[in-house]
């Protein structure tokens, strides 16, 4: 579904994205993981057009997207740290994004904005709000127009246990409905459930590239952190797969 | 296109500093009119304010708007919509709302005391002036991240077309003395969108008879219609090649 | 005062000796058996009055030799028929009066005129309506004469062949009182012409000056409107002239001025008042004039002064709404400015006597720029152009250093 070919970025001396090939495909829920700085938000951002690659193609359904924007409607993202116009409420952004995203045609999904309470808030303007309000914002736009694609930047960081929960149960029924989730999180433990592809990467690099079920029969963890810190340990196990995937 | 300047024009237009400068602009426009002797001293001390605090407050206003919505243009770059859109939307946000601003703070009292082609012209023009320092704040946010040296880069730019372009002419004019300059004077001032709308609006005013052969020759070109239309479509080309500029910075830039 | 007093005296004078009442009659015109004027004038004795009744006469060349009295009864109309001129007058103490005289001939050859005055001694010309002539009252040789209350209209459109509202040439003692003028090349002309005096006429809208005289000496010119004339006033190689009191208004254009002084030498020019000119005054190479209690209001320049001009002195008048009170093409300027009131001046009075404690300069810097470079009008009005005048106010470098007022008032002067 997303392609991404030869893709290379560097913010001045620093080289975020070192020639990155890989595939995401329909029903796939993909756990991008690595230590800070090693370019995994740069690589999302390079998918949704935030930032544009020095070199290499980024293709959606077969489709360069260099230039096309339409791609777009059909990704749901939610940033790391969901910046918004300050004096804008909760309701004119909402609002604005229907807006932005009505030529869809589909009806908005209010489901988030109920069960993260806030439609009690919703002329709340955004610079009042809390850190996890804002977080919860993200997430509700997010989901709001059923996109075929979710792109969540650390989605539960910040957010208190119960929406933590609300909005991983959130993330399995779109997995299960078939739609390709991206996560990036430094929390592990909650992404057991609903990855089925993990990816670690360094230094702009893919350090490995595997199905879940391959990298815990491999490492014979049954918890994704345990795997994870062990195949860390022992390069030779991921060092392969870097080159296993085939595009 | 249209819904994201509509966003953009509220937002500007609840800006307290936009209020204080259309008030600004009327208190000034109108005590001018009512303290000078009369209309024309008036116009001419208007003359000044369109000059020098108009593009001032376009440019540093825009240069700050434009940094302060980043998180705005973040969130629609992430959006399904085309950076062009996004950009053109925020230009045309703060070109309505400060065009509106000076619309009421200078063009209303100066239809009341002095509705004549000069008035006209001198709205038009100011018009024009605020639009192409919009546009050149633009340029000055394409240069850099940084909105500390955003801003410094908007001053410089505004100091060069208000100040330092003209002492360079004047350097020019004493170098080349013994030579006809008057032509090359029309010319020259095409350099300079300030420069173009303080001679359009001279002239309107007539001081060309105080000026002898150089004045008849600003008279000549500037006074036709043709004149008008070129020095009005000069300004037209201040405004399109700084925010031509400044979107071909901005679609490569990363959020 | 005293000057216009005598002046008055001889005028009022001058009228009275021409009374008619004791003459003789002759009527010309419909129901008289004389139906042209100069069969009028011929038929007429010395001292007589010849009565013209209302119509239109075509006549032209019309011989005016005797001291008659010849009046129009609610302005006949004489119509040279563009040939030649209208009337010629060569008389002692004759009086034409109450006619309407249009078309004069036109000639690039001779100088045609409504009323051609020669050689003639103590004639009256007033209160006659002038259309349509090339020259509308053209003097020559003539003394004592008195022009007056005459509305003189013309329709010129070229300087070559249009001539002017009431010329005078060698002649002396000339009274040009309330005539209404416009539309001719310049609207009062004087050379040679010697001890007259210009009162209360008002001359506008004429294509070249409103009045010009050259080699006219001892001449006073009083309470007259010069308007919206192309190029304004021209004076020229005079000496001892007097202007009070006159209206130099709206003579705006690339060449136009209130007031051109060109090698005029000792006279006073006091009371007048300068109204929007491009430039007010502008004197060049004149001597010992002495210029005060003018105003000078809203002109391009009020005074421009050329290097050559010496020992003048301009004082107690009133320069406001200017744009620039003084410029000059030289560096060192032998005239006086002391104590007049300046609308920019920005000094102060502490010891509270009305005049500034610190010297006031009227020139400023881009005017002696704009002098030398013509083509710094692109910078007109810029701030680069009103900072560097701010700072040569401060610190003169380039304007002339002792061009300045050492005691302006800090209040316009009540004039």
């Amino acid at each position: 579904m997303i392609e991404l070919k030869n893709i290379s970025k560097r913010f001045g001396r620093l080289q975020v994205l070192d020639n990155v090939n890989t595939t995401f495909r329909e029903g796939e829920c993909i756990a991008l993981l690595g230590p800070n700085g090693c370019g995994k938000t740069t690589m999302i951002k390079t998918i949704l057009g935030m930032v544009v690659p020095d070199s290499g193609q980024i293709l959606f359904n077969g489709q360069k997207v260099n230039n096309d924007w339409k791609y777009r409607s059909q990704i749901g993202y939610m940033p790391q740290i969901g910046r918004y116009p300050e004096n804008m409420t909760i309701a004119h952004i909402i609002e604005m994004m229907k807006d932005i995203r009505k030529e869809g045609g589909v009806v908005p999904d209010d489901e988030l904005i109920k069960r993260f309470g806030l439609d009690t808030m919703m002329d709340k303007k955004m610079r009042t709000l809390s850190g996890g309000t804002t977080q919860k914002v993200s997430a509700a736009l997010a989901f709001m127009f059923k996109p075929s694609v979710l792109i969540l930047d650390e989605p539960t960081a910040g957010l208190d246990p119960v929406s933590s929960e609300t909005l991983k149960e959130r993330i399995i029924r779109e997995k299960d409905k078939g739609k390709l989730i991206l996560i990036t999180s430094h929390i592990l433990s909650e992404l057991d459930d609903m990855v089925t592809k993990v990816i670690y990467m360094n230094e702009g690099n893919f350090l490995f590239e595997r199905p879940l079920a391959e990298l815990k029969e491999i490492t014979g963890e049954e918890k994704l952190s345990r795997a994870v810190a062990k195949i860390m340990g022992n390069k030779s196990i991921g060092r392969p797969s870097n080159q296993m995937q085939p595009v | 296109m249209k819904k994201i300047l509509k966003y953009v024009i509220v937002d500007i237009i609840q800006n307290k500093i936009v209020v204080i400068y259309t008030a600004l602009l009327l208190l000034i426009s109108l005590s001018v009119f009512n303290l000078e002797s009369s209309a024309a001293k008036g116009m001419a001390s208007l003359l000044n304010l369109i000059l020098l605090v108009v593009p001032l407050v376009c440019v540093i206003f825009s240069t700050i708007y434009v940094y302060n919505s980043s998180e705005f243009t973040e969130l629609l770059v992430s959006q399904p919509l085309k950076r062009k859109t996004i950009w053109l939307s925020l230009f045309g946000g703060l070109a309505t709302s400060l065009s509106l601003a000076f619309l009421i703070g200078v063009g209303v009292p100066v239809m009341l005391y002095h509705a004549d082609p000069t008035g006209l012209v001198l709205i038009l023009s100011g018009l024009f002036l605020t639009v192409v320092f919009v546009s050149i704040a633009f340029l000055a946010v394409g240069w850099t991240r940084d909105k500390a040296k955003g801003i410094g880069w908007a001053i410089a730019l505004w100091l060069f077309f208000a100040l330092i372009f003209d002492a360079l002419v004047l350097f020019l004019l004493f170098q080349f003395q013994d030579y006809p300059l008057e032509n090359a004077m029309v010319v020259m001032s095409f350099f300079n969108p300030i420069d173009l709308s303080r001679v359009q609006i001279l002239l309107q005013m007539d001081i060309s008879a105080l000026m002898g052969y150089t004045g008849a020759v600003f008279r000549e070109f500037f006074g036709s219609t043709t004149g008008i239309l070129i020095s009005f479509f000069g300004l037209l080309i201040w405004i399109v090649i700084p925010l031509l500029f400044s979107l071909r910075s901005f679609k490569r830039k990363d959020m | 005062m005293k000057t216009l007093r005598i002046v008055l005296g001889i005028v009022i004078a001058l009228i009275g000796v021409q009374n008619p009442l004791v003459a003789g009659k002759v009527y010309v015109g419909k129901g008289h058996p004389v139906k042209t004027i100069q069969q009028g004038i011929n038929n007429a004795q010395p001292g007589d009055t010849v009565l013209v009744e209302k119509g239109v006469y075509k006549e032209n060349e019309i011989k005016l030799n005797k001291a008659i009295y010849l009046k129009g009864i609610s302005f006949p109309v004489i119509d040279g028929g563009k040939k030649g001129n209208v009337m010629e007058i060569h008389a002692k103490g004759a009086v034409l009066e109450g006619f309407r005289i249009i078309n004069s001939g036109q000639s690039e050859m001779h100088d045609l005129a409504g009323v051609l005055l020669v050689d003639s001694y103590g004639v009256t010309i007033k209160n006659n309506q002038f259309d349509n002539n090339t020259y509308s009252i053209l003097t020559q040789h003539s003394r004592n004469c008195t022009i007056k209350d005459n509305e003189i209209r013309a329709y010129a459109n070229n300087e070559v062949l249009f001539g002017n509202g009431v010329h005078c040439w060698r002649s002396d003692s000339m009274y040009i009182i309330g005539n209404n003028i416009s539309g001719h090349r310049d609207g009062i002309y004087f050379e040679f012409v010697t001890n007259s005096l210009v009162w209360r006429n008002i001359s506008r809208k004429n294509i070249r000056y409103g009045l010009h005289f050259m080699f006219s000496n001892n001449d006073t010119y009083i309470a007259n409107v010069f308007e919206k004339n192309e190029s304004g006033v021209a004076v020229m190689y005079t000496n001892n002239v007097n202007m009070y009191n006159n209206y130099f208004n709206d003579n705006w254009g690339g060449a136009a001025f209130g007031i051109l002084l060109k090698d005029i030498s000792d006279g006073e020019i006091s009371g007048n008042y300068f109204g929007h000119n491009t430039t007010a005054l502008d004197i060049e190479g004149c001597n010992r004039l002495k210029i005060f209690k003018n105003k000078f209001v809203n002109n391009g320049y009020a005074i421009k002064i050329s290097a050559s001009t010496l020992d003048n002195e301009i004082t107690r008048n009133n320069f406001i709404s200017n744009t620039f009170d003084v410029a000059t093409n030289g560096t060192l300027v032998a005239n006086s400015f002391t104590g007049n009131y300046w609308d920019k001046y920005e000094g102060y009075d502490l010891n509270k006597d009305g005049r500034g404690d610190i010297p006031y300069r009227p020139i400023s810097l881009y005017s002696t720029i704009i002098e030398s470079n013509p083509a710094s009008l692109m910078l007109f009005r810029s701030i680069i152009v009103s900072l560097l005048d701010k700072t040569e106010k401060l610190l003169p470098g380039i304007t002339p250093e002792n061009l300045k007022d050492e005691k302006p008032y800090m209040k316009p002067l009540p004039l």
